[in-house]
């Protein structure tokens, strides 16, 4: 049995929480008409704007919305205060476990994780072996994916360490509550979002390489047909550099150069938004026409800074997240402010006899999936999809980890009926650089479809403007 | 500017306008057919084949030039990558790739463009619907150059644009030229005669319209129509916005413009180019021949057109 969600807004026993007061009594007192008008504005808005996402594996030209929800997810001061700091513990612990990975491995030797775990993952890269990277930092960029669950406790879900995506509806998610009800801003002290691009473009400079003093940084991204690049061409342009694809790059005398109408411009720091595979066909997959050849071989030359840094990857990994936990008591000898998911991992015998008996109730993961695909979910998949998976687990038990299914805490959204509650997580973005900076909150997905667990907008997921509030 | 963005730039004007001058010149090619009466004006269409370059493709799907056969082949051919209808995708797809770049207006234009001619039947170009079809491709290249120049901000995205806007201009306007001349005028007449039958007057005025220039030549010469003045039109006039001399001046001060470190010699072959027309008359170019005039006009513009990808669009490094 699934135990009773968290409800974000209201109690066990129905009444408002404290910090949803002023905002329960403002929706009481709007009329059903302007709520509705407010919506369809919204997403004629939207439309208007192009903010999409393309869908994979669907003919050009159809960009969905991602649904907004205008109800906001709202966080007590001290609540994001604790978050924060736990945020900022563990993606330091991270940042300090692939610079150790990738240099004296003194977390395997000291034996907290199997050596094997790391080293064979195919998220590891020998190539970031003994390379140095400006600062220490390697995850400049962490999408933290936390979910609130049954006694109102927050647990870390997934560090996303590679090209953590979200963030531009973030900030349109905020623009377009402040038009639609530019009152609700004046009854609140909402912490302000809109600052997060110029925080972004402080912290690529602070990470340039040694001796860049006005460094240029450029966007990278594999084009206009991947599902993100609204996103991409969005930060590009609130930032002010270039959008950048593989072939505007070249390397040449160790540098890394755009081309340019006024001829080569050499490029200090790249955020780029694709995969490692396909960074330098060179170095990683030939095939790719994505990337810059030869800008591994800058990178290790110190002459180039890639955000996030190459190898990232085993840091999010699902089988290396269960010792999350040990890293941060390992590195920063503290005790973990946020809790981690307890994990079964079916490469263990005890733990793969123990998932196959309770499928039913549990979440299984592929280790290297990501964006809600390869997933299963217990207790929403029929008889058959519980079997298929049994079938695949048993084929390749170290591919999956299992994890019991949290009662994800619920938010109220708009539905033609009124207002329902529906399952939320939140993803903050934690930026690392000369120091940690965190924009206040972050990112909430909200699973659209009634008792579905999943968020994922590629899956049916939508979102909504989350509040800080001020003391 | 990114070199990629200025490309995309530079082709989106530069297929807008060729689907423009596509529809110009089939246009005239069938108002000149309609002289011939019953008889089918076979020299006419393979002329218009010609000026577009598809003589070579056309025949590897036909036996027979026809009017229905040239104009299926230029104007929805999806399989002819140079058909308006491919033109007009083209500018879409570029325009597509640098949509930040461009104002809101300018996009939902050519975007607008593209949507109605992919939802239009291929068939309205057969029998009288291909006049109104004509003019709408030109209507919709003189909306997307409006909204160009009304909105965008005047820096090198709009330079490049332009610049690709006349290179396709100069090209076309010599082409048209070149092979109407070359059908309307054989070798050893005086191009200084009047157009003295009534054919003849008919066939230089619808040219004198495939480039909007009727009543401009009204206004420039107040006099009868002779072929040594319509030449002088379309080549030495820098008043006449379609001839090669105005399509030059921009050429020349747009490449000032944006010139970089590499591109002295583009610049110089771009000003030589410019005061041939510039100081040149109508005699000595007759005297020497219009035909390899025009020839060797349009492989200078190719040269340019090339040197302009190497320097600012595709540099090599």
């Amino acid at each position: 049995m699934k135990a009773k969600a968290y409800d974000e807004m209201t109690t066990a026993d129905g009444a408002v929480r404290p910090h949803y007061a002023e905002f329960a009594a403002w929706l009481a007192s709007q009329p059903k008409e302007t709520l509705a008008r407010k919506r369809e504005e919204a997403d004629l808005v939207f439309h208007r704007l192009g903010i999409t996402f393309a869908v994979y594996g669907e003919a050009e030209g159809t960009e969905r919305l991602i649904p907004f929800d205008q109800i906001p997810r709202i966080l007590p001061a001290a609540e994001w205060t604790k978050l924060a700091a736990g945020l900022r513990q563990r993606v330091r612990a991270l940042n300090a476990f692939l610079g150790d990975i990738y240099h004296g491995q003194e977390i395997l030797k000291a034996g907290h994780i199997p050596a094997m775990q790391v080293l064979q993952n195919v998220q590891y890269r020998p190539e970031m072996q003994g390379l140095d990277v400006p600062g220490g930092i390697y995850a400049h960029i962490a999408g933290v994916d936390l979910v609130r669950a049954g006694e109102g406790e927050f647990y870390v879900l997934e560090d996303n360490l590679r090209v953590p995506s979200g963030v531009s509806y973030m900030l349109e998610d905020r623009r377009m509550m402040m038009r639609l009800f530019p009152d609700l801003f004046a009854r609140h002290k909402i912490a302000p979002v809109e600052h997060y691009p110029d925080t972004l473009l402080e912290v690529l400079r602070t990470v340039a390489p040694v001796g860049v003093s006005n460094p240029t940084v450029a966007l990278l991204t594999p084009g206009a047909h991947n599902s993100a690049y609204f996103e991409h061409a969005f930060l590009a342009q609130q930032m002010g550099i270039e959008l950048v694809e593989g072939q505007d790059l070249f390397v040449a005398d160790e540098q890394v150069f755009m081309r340019t109408t006024q001829g080569p411009r050499q490029v200090d720091v790249i955020y780029r938004r694709l995969d490692d595979d396909f960074i330098d066909p060179l170095a990683f997959r030939q095939d790719s026409m994505l990337g810059v050849p030869g800008l591994l071989s800058v990178y290790r030359a110190g002459r180039i800074t890639l955000a996030n840094a190459i190898g990232t990857g085993v840091a999010d990994d699902k089988s290396i997240y269960p010792y999350v936990p040990d890293m941060v008591r390992f590195y920063l000898g503290e005790e973990p402010i946020l809790n981690n998911v307890p994990t079964y991992m079916l490469r263990k015998p005890d733990d793969l006899a123990y998932t196959l008996d309770h499928l039913a109730e549990l979440v299984v993961k592929e280790v290297h999936g990501s964006g809600g695909y390869g997933m299963l979910v217990g207790p929403a998949a029929t008889k058959q999809e519980i079997e298929d998976f049994r079938a695949r687990i048993i084929a390749s038990p170290d591919k999956y980890i299992a994890q019991p299914t949290l009662a994800l805490s619920t938010c109220p959204i708009f539905v033609d009926s009124g207002i329902a509650p529906r399952h939320i997580d939140l993803r903050p973005f934690v930026l690392s650089g000369r120091e940690i900076r965190i924009v206040p909150g972050g990112l909430t997905r909200v699973a659209l479809r009634e008792g579905s667990l999943v968020v994922n907008s590629s899956q049916g997921g939508g979102t909504k403007d989350t509040w800080v509030l001020e003391n | 500017m990114l070199s990629r963005t200025a490309d995309h730039l530079y082709w989106m004007a530069r297929y807008t306008e060729r689907a423009e001058n596509l529809a110009r010149m089939l246009d005239v090619t069938q108002r000149m057919s309609l002289l011939h009466g019953n008889q089918i004006d076979e020299a006419g269409w393979t002329a218009a084949l010609a000026i577009a370059g598809c003589e070579a493709s056309y025949r590897k799907t036909y036996d027979k030039v026809t009017p229905g056969g040239v104009l299926r082949h230029l104007t929805f051919d999806t399989d002819n990558a140079a058909s308006i209808m491919r033109c007009l995708k083209a500018a879409r797809e570029n325009a597509h790739a640098v949509r930040g770049t461009l104002t809101s207006e300018l996009w939902e234009t050519i975007n607008d463009t593209w949507i109605k001619v992919r939802e239009s039947s291929p068939t309205i170009v057969e029998g009288n619907g291909a006049g109104e079809f004509f003019e709408w491709v030109k209507y919709r290249s003189h909306l997307s150059r409006g909204v160009t120049i009304g909105t965008m901000l005047q820096d090198e995205a709009l330079w490049f644009a332009r610049l690709g806007t006349y290179l396709e201009r100069a090209d076309s306007t010599a082409r048209i030229l070149d092979v109407k001349f070359q059908a309307l005028l054989p070798e050893g007449s005086d191009a200084g005669d009047d157009a003295d039958n009534a054919g003849d007057y008919y066939q230089w005025s619808t040219l004198l319209r495939s480039v909007s220039a009727f009543e401009i030549y009204r206004k420039v010469y107040r006099d009868r129509i002779t072929p040594r003045r319509v030449a002088e039109l379309f080549i030495l006039r820098d008043d006449m916005p379609r001839s090669l001399h105005h399509c030059l001046d921009e050429v020349h001060a747009l490449l000032n413009r944006v010139g970089n470190r590499q591109s002295a010699e583009t610049e110089r072959r771009a000003g030589l180019l410019h005061s041939s027309l510039q100081y040149g008359r109508i005699e000595d170019i007759f005297a020497e021949g219009l035909h390899p005039f025009l020839l060797d006009f349009l492989a200078r513009a190719a040269d340019l057109s090339e040197r302009i990808a190497n320097d600012f669009l595709v540099p090599k490094h």
